[in-house]
């Protein structure tokens, strides 16, 4: 049996309880602690509402009800793809935000996708080729790429981005863009800090399996390099790789609000800097919770993933005693703070028990 | 044969020990060190590298090139961009290190008492930190940014509590592994109290590994701090704050390239150089 039913049904839980209580978080920060968000918007004298009117938009937004009951109207809400109304506009916020997902989807792809390509060949440079002569000094400097762009701040590479190639080159103009054009520098400018840390594990699981005995073994027996990299390694430093997409999910939305920002792309993260900017509570929820949503589902795939490519997890699973139940548990926990460590730059091995683990 | 025995192991020790000093004093870090120690001054005495005044610019001309002058130039009011940098190293700085202390002193208390405690206490603690660090930490901070208002140390705060996850689960990986040890055994039994036993051992065993991750914080703190300052949620115009500096030269990037470029080069080699110290601390200390 591929999937363990017990153990899918145990992480399905975990992830329902972890979003329902990120809800109920941001619930409480955006909804709870500001107050009356009616009185603020409709008692502005220059509304020319009556007492009367502002009673009856009180019944009908439920403003005067306890918390508890608001909590449940808005859950019930959100699970309905009911957002609530926008503080700003009085648009609907699932409107809103259906309108801008698209424009965001498309920028979070081709950044991944290109973040990707980029990690790749930093990390095959970086690893692969003669250990002497100018070749080497290349892959030291490559070896040091990835802790580069993580120190680049996002805003400002978009900034550098659009002065280089819109107003000193003129490859892309940025005044009136087709499409396609208008997607390049945005993406650069997702794609470069976001390559860093998917580098960084890429280039820990290749020096990995390089060190192992069944590639001296191979290079022993005569094969190339690149034959090597292709058939051995390439398989086997793929995996450490797929965790990091649920990892970098964060970041992926940080530099959507940034770059968004930077270039005026209408999408999720400029509605987001400006409900921040407008106060928009409603919006602002909306969004937390559906990109929370969105971290654990790709963190849930990518877990329940995980066995079913790597045949080893697998055994070790199925042989798993009651005591292993704990460190499994704990696979997420050590997972995430190796990840962290490694985008700021750290190779981190305080886990002991990860070595056993791999060893 | 035991002399002998300790005599090998001393020398490989102190060869160990000898390569890492060396390790510690490479190139790469003397150099950051003198980035750092440079960007603290800026933060501490800032009258000593320029004389301009950071908020005005008097009469000199508006958008100058760099010059010896001038060396980032001037921006749209005619002020020195060079003397805004030097006087924003404070408010960025300050604000770094609040971020990482809200995250440091949170994270490590509930890292620690999850460890010790284990159980149901562990369990909860736990599933809390899962549910900070489900949320993007850009919109965590955003939505705290919010709630507190804008400023500078309200966005230090809102950055140290999406920092508090990390530092919480390492200190708990730290505090179960020394939870287990003997010694931690025998405080309990010789009368130690929970608290006495966190204080006294836990605490003191656990924390280098969390001071360097602490370190390299830093770095990732000044860029996120940076960045709400970009997005005009930090500290307020006129006073300088690199984030916000980048945000006006913005305006002037087809015409005056240096006051965006030449700040963002500063910001960058600052965070480029937390990251070495800290990597190399952590080098040190494991």
């Amino acid at each position: 049996m591929i999937l363990d039913t017990r153990y899918l049904f145990l992480r399905l839980g975990q992830a329902i309880l972890v979003l329902l209580l990120a809800f109920t978080a941001a619930f409480i920060l955006l909804s709870l602690i500001p107050g009356d968000g009616v009185t603020a918007r409709f008692a502005d004298p220059a509304l020319g509402l009556s007492n009367d009117q502002i009673a009856e938009i009180r019944e009908a937004t439920g403003a005067d009800d306890s918390w508890w009951s608001r909590y449940v109207l808005s859950l019930t809400g959100f699970l309905t793809g009911d957002f609530g109304y926008s503080v700003q506009t009085g648009a609907a916020v699932s409107t809103i935000i259906a309108a801008a997902l698209p424009s965001t989807a498309v920028l979070a792809a081709s950044g991944f996708v290109t973040a990707l390509v980029l990690a790749v060949i930093i990390a095959v440079f970086a690893t692969f080729g003669p250990s002497t002569g100018p070749t080497a000094r290349v892959r030291r400097v490559l070896d040091s790429v990835p802790s580069l762009f993580i120190s680049i701040p996002v805003f400002w590479l978009g900034i550098l981005l659009i002065q280089v190639f819109s107003f000193q080159l003129g490859v892309v103009s940025v005044v009136d863009p087709g499409p396609a054009e208008a997607l390049v520098l945005p993406t650069l400018t997702v794609a470069v800090p976001l390559s860093a840390p998917i580098a960084q594990v890429l280039i820990r699981s290749i020096t990995e399996v390089q060190a192992s005995g069944f590639v001296k073994v191979t290079t022993a027996k005569g094969a190339s390099e690149l034959w090597i990299l292709i058939h051995t390694v390439a398989r086997n430093a793929v995996l450490p790789g797929l965790t990091i997409i649920g990892l970098v999910f964060g970041e992926l939305v940080a530099g959507a609000v940034v770059t968004e920002t930077v270039f005026g792309r209408n999408g999720i993260g400029l509605i987001t800097a400006q409900a921040v900017t407008h106060r928009d509570n409603p919006i602002l929820l909306a969004v937390v919770v559906i990109a929370t949503f969105g971290y654990v589902i790709i963190n849930l795939a990518v877990d329940l993933l995980y066995p079913v490519i790597d045949v080893r997890l697998r055994t070790k699973r199925s042989s798993a005693s009651a005591g292993r139940a704990l460190r499994s548990h704990d696979e997420p926990t050590r997972r995430a703070l190796t990840a962290s460590a490694a985008s700021v730059g750290v190779d981190l091995d305080w886990d002991d028990e990860t070595k056993e683990k791999n060893s | 044969m035991s002399i002998v025995f300790t005599r090998g192991q001393g020398t490989e020790t102190r060869r160990a020990r000898g390569g890492r000093a060396r390790a510690a004093l490479s190139p790469a870090t003397i150099v950051s060190a003198l980035v750092l120690l440079i960007a603290v001054a800026w933060a501490l005495a800032p009258e000593l590298f320029t004389h301009f005044d950071p908020n005005d610019g008097g009469d000199t001309p508006a958008l100058l090139a760099p010059s010896l002058e001038h060396w980032f130039g001037t921006d749209q009011t005619g002020r020195d961009a060079f003397t805004r940098v030097v006087y924003g190293a404070s408010q960025s700085l300050l604000a770094a290190l609040v971020a990482v202390g809200v995250g440091l002193i949170v994270g490590t208390t509930i890292g620690l008492i999850a460890g010790t405690r284990r159980g149901l206490v562990d369990d909860v603690l736990m599933r809390l930190i899962d549910v900070l660090l489900s949320i993007p930490a850009i919109l965590l901070s955003l939505s705290i940014v919010v709630v507190l208002g804008f400023g500078t140390i309200n966005a230090a705060i809102a950055v140290g509590v999406t920092a508090i996850a990390q530092f919480a689960r390492l200190a708990r990986s730290q505090a179960v592994q020394i939870n287990t040890s003997d010694f931690v055994a025998s405080a309990y039994g010789s009368g130690g109290t929970f608290f006495s036993v966190l204080t006294r051992h836990i605490l003191p065993n656990s924390i280098s590994p969390v001071l360097s991750l602490a370190v390299l914080q830093v770095g990732s703190a000044i860029l996120q701090i940076s960045t709400l300052g970009f997005l005009g949620y930090g500290t307020p115009p006129p006073t300088p704050e690199w984030g916000l500096i980048i945000a006006e030269g913005r305006n002037f990037v087809a015409t005056a390239w240096w006051l965006t470029v030449l700040p963002g080069l500063v910001v960058m080699a600052i965070v480029l150089a937390t990251h070495q110290i800290g990597n190399t601390l952590r080098k040190v200390t494991s």
